[in-house]
């Protein structure tokens, strides 16, 4: 008993000694859409940052914009557009607004905010209070994104 | 039409890519049913309304054009069984009152309509005979009684045009319907609108987006090989954009039904359709 709460604690501890660098969903800070800031002060990794585009139950992305790097993935959707040579149109504090919030950038889009836990109505209860995306999750998709150049 | 910028061009590239509905047309063993009709003018943002028929695969939309293939009238045919079986305290069936199953021709397209003041949708009547001239149990919203027998009743109208009254007594019922359609919900955040009205015709990952119309309700999906009622359709949209569903059978989702069916107005009855 005494080693399983030993065990909690140790965790607890590695995640608030994490959280002390993030930025809360609602302290996040924009001008004109965009936010300088990095949400957790780490790089992210652009790694896992494709694999959270993909992944239905995160990002999610495809189901909305076409990929070609992820090419092996089938069923790409077209409601957004393309992500082909997203970075030479986009800089990353540009992109890193665009994925916290697009409602800053884009008004009235469909596009949901992937970093934001409160605003919206009637969420199902396992997702009430959260966000989409962790703010790691953020940071590795814009450092995927920042990868995504045609010229 | 519905075409973005972007996928201008990917049709362009991929011949046949699947961007906007097609341009089949649908009869039903010999008899022709309307799937594209202009949008009356209570639909301020479409020009154009298309059935769901118009954005599924050749090889769904053939399964819908025979009976015979139709894999619903498995279900039909439980409908005509429940109709003639008594049930209940009072030991009737339907066919006790009802004679002919196909007088009720024209039903479907009347639904949901507001009775002593409150909106009433198939559902409402089917059980409102069970519970108070049969002496029976309410079947539940979205199981396969009720389904069977909302396909049966509706496919007498079948070819018909959808009409629902909207104004009058309705109209509140109306106004709150478009309301929800419009609506943010869920933690995905979207409404009814940002996928069935702005993006119909587009790719959503897999699936290729309707305008969200009910006139082939209920409707047997592929996915799941049974009926499908009209709220439980509701219920897995809103699911899917994290949203909590209303209840089936309650005020808002019967709302939205009065809604959706103005939506469709001149569109056929095409039940019991075949979808995805
Ligand atoms: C439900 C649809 C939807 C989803 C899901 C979605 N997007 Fe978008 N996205 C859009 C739309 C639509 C636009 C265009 C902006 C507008 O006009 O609304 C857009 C624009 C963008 C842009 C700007 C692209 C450009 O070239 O201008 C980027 C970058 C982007 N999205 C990234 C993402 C990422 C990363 C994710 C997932 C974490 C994502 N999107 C998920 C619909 C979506
Ligand atoms: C994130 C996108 C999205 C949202 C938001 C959404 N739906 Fe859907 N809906 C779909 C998809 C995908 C399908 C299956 C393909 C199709 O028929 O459009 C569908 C199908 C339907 C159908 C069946 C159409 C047919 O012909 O069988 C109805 C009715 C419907 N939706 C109503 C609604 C209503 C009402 C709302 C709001 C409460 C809603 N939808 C919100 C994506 C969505």
């Amino acid at each position: 008993m005494k080693y399983v709460l030993g065990g909690a604690f140790a965790v607890a501890m590695t995640a608030s000694a994490a959280f002390a660098e993030e930025i809360k969903p609602t302290a996040v800070s924009f001008v004109d859409g965009t936010v300088e800031q990095s949400l957790t002060g780490q790089a992210g990794d652009p790694a896992e940052g494709r694999k959270v585009f993909a992944n239905r139950k995160q990002g999610n992305c495809l189901a909305c914009h076409t990929n070609a790097d992820l090419a092996e993935e089938s069923f790409h959707g077209e409601v957004g557009p393309p992500m082909d040579g997203v970075a030479d149109r986009w800089n990353e504090a540009e992109l890193r607004g665009i994925v916290t919030n697009s409602k800053m950038m884009f008004e009235g889009t469909i596009m949901p905010a992937f970093y934001v836990d409160k605003g919206y109505e009637r969420p199902l209860e396992d997702f009430a209070g959260k966000s989409i995306l962790t703010a790691q999750q953020v940071e590795d998709v814009v450092a995927y994104l920042l990868t995504l150049k045609e010229q | 039409m519905n075409l973005k910028p972007w996928i201008a061009v990917l049709v362009a590239g991929v011949a046949g890519a699947a961007s906007a509905q097609d341009s089949n047309t649908l009869s039903i063993d010999g008899e022709p049913m309307v799937t594209e009709v202009a949008a009356p003018a209570h639909v301020e943002n479409l020009d154009t309304i298309y059935s769901g028929w118009r954005f599924r695969s050749a090889e769904t939309q053939a399964l819908e054009t025979d009976d015979f293939d139709n894999p619903a009238f498995v279900f039909v045919d439980q409908g005509i069984d429940l109709f003639d079986k008594v049930d209940g305290t009072e030991n009737k069936a339907c066919s006790s009152c009802h004679e002919n199953v196909e007088d009720f021709a024209g039903l479907r397209t009347q639904l949901p309509r507001v009775q002593d003041g409150e909106l009433v949708t198939m559902e409402n009547l089917i059980n409102d005979c069970r519970t108070e001239r049969m002496g029976a149990e309410p079947w539940k919203w979205s199981k396969g009684p009720m389904t069977a027998m909302t396909a049966l009743i509706g496919l007498q109208s079948r070819g018909m045009p959808m009409n629902v009254t909207i104004d009058g007594e309705a109209a509140p019922f109306w106004e709150q319907g478009k309301e929800l359609y419009y609506t943010r919900v869920g933690q995905l955040d979207m409404s009814c609108s940002n996928c069935h009205e702005d993006n119909y015709g587009v790719m959503i990952r897999a699936d290729h987006l309707s305008q969200g119309q009910i006139n082939g309700f209920p409707t047997y999906r592929l996915k799941n090989a049974k009926l499908n009622s009209i709220h439980g359709r509701f219920k897995g949209c809103m699911k899917n954009i994290r949203a909590t569903p209303f209840a089936e059978g309650g005020d808002e989702f019967k709302a939205l039904e009065l809604y959706l069916a103005s939506r469709g107005e001149g569109l056929s009855v095409e039940t019991p359709s075949v979808r995805n």
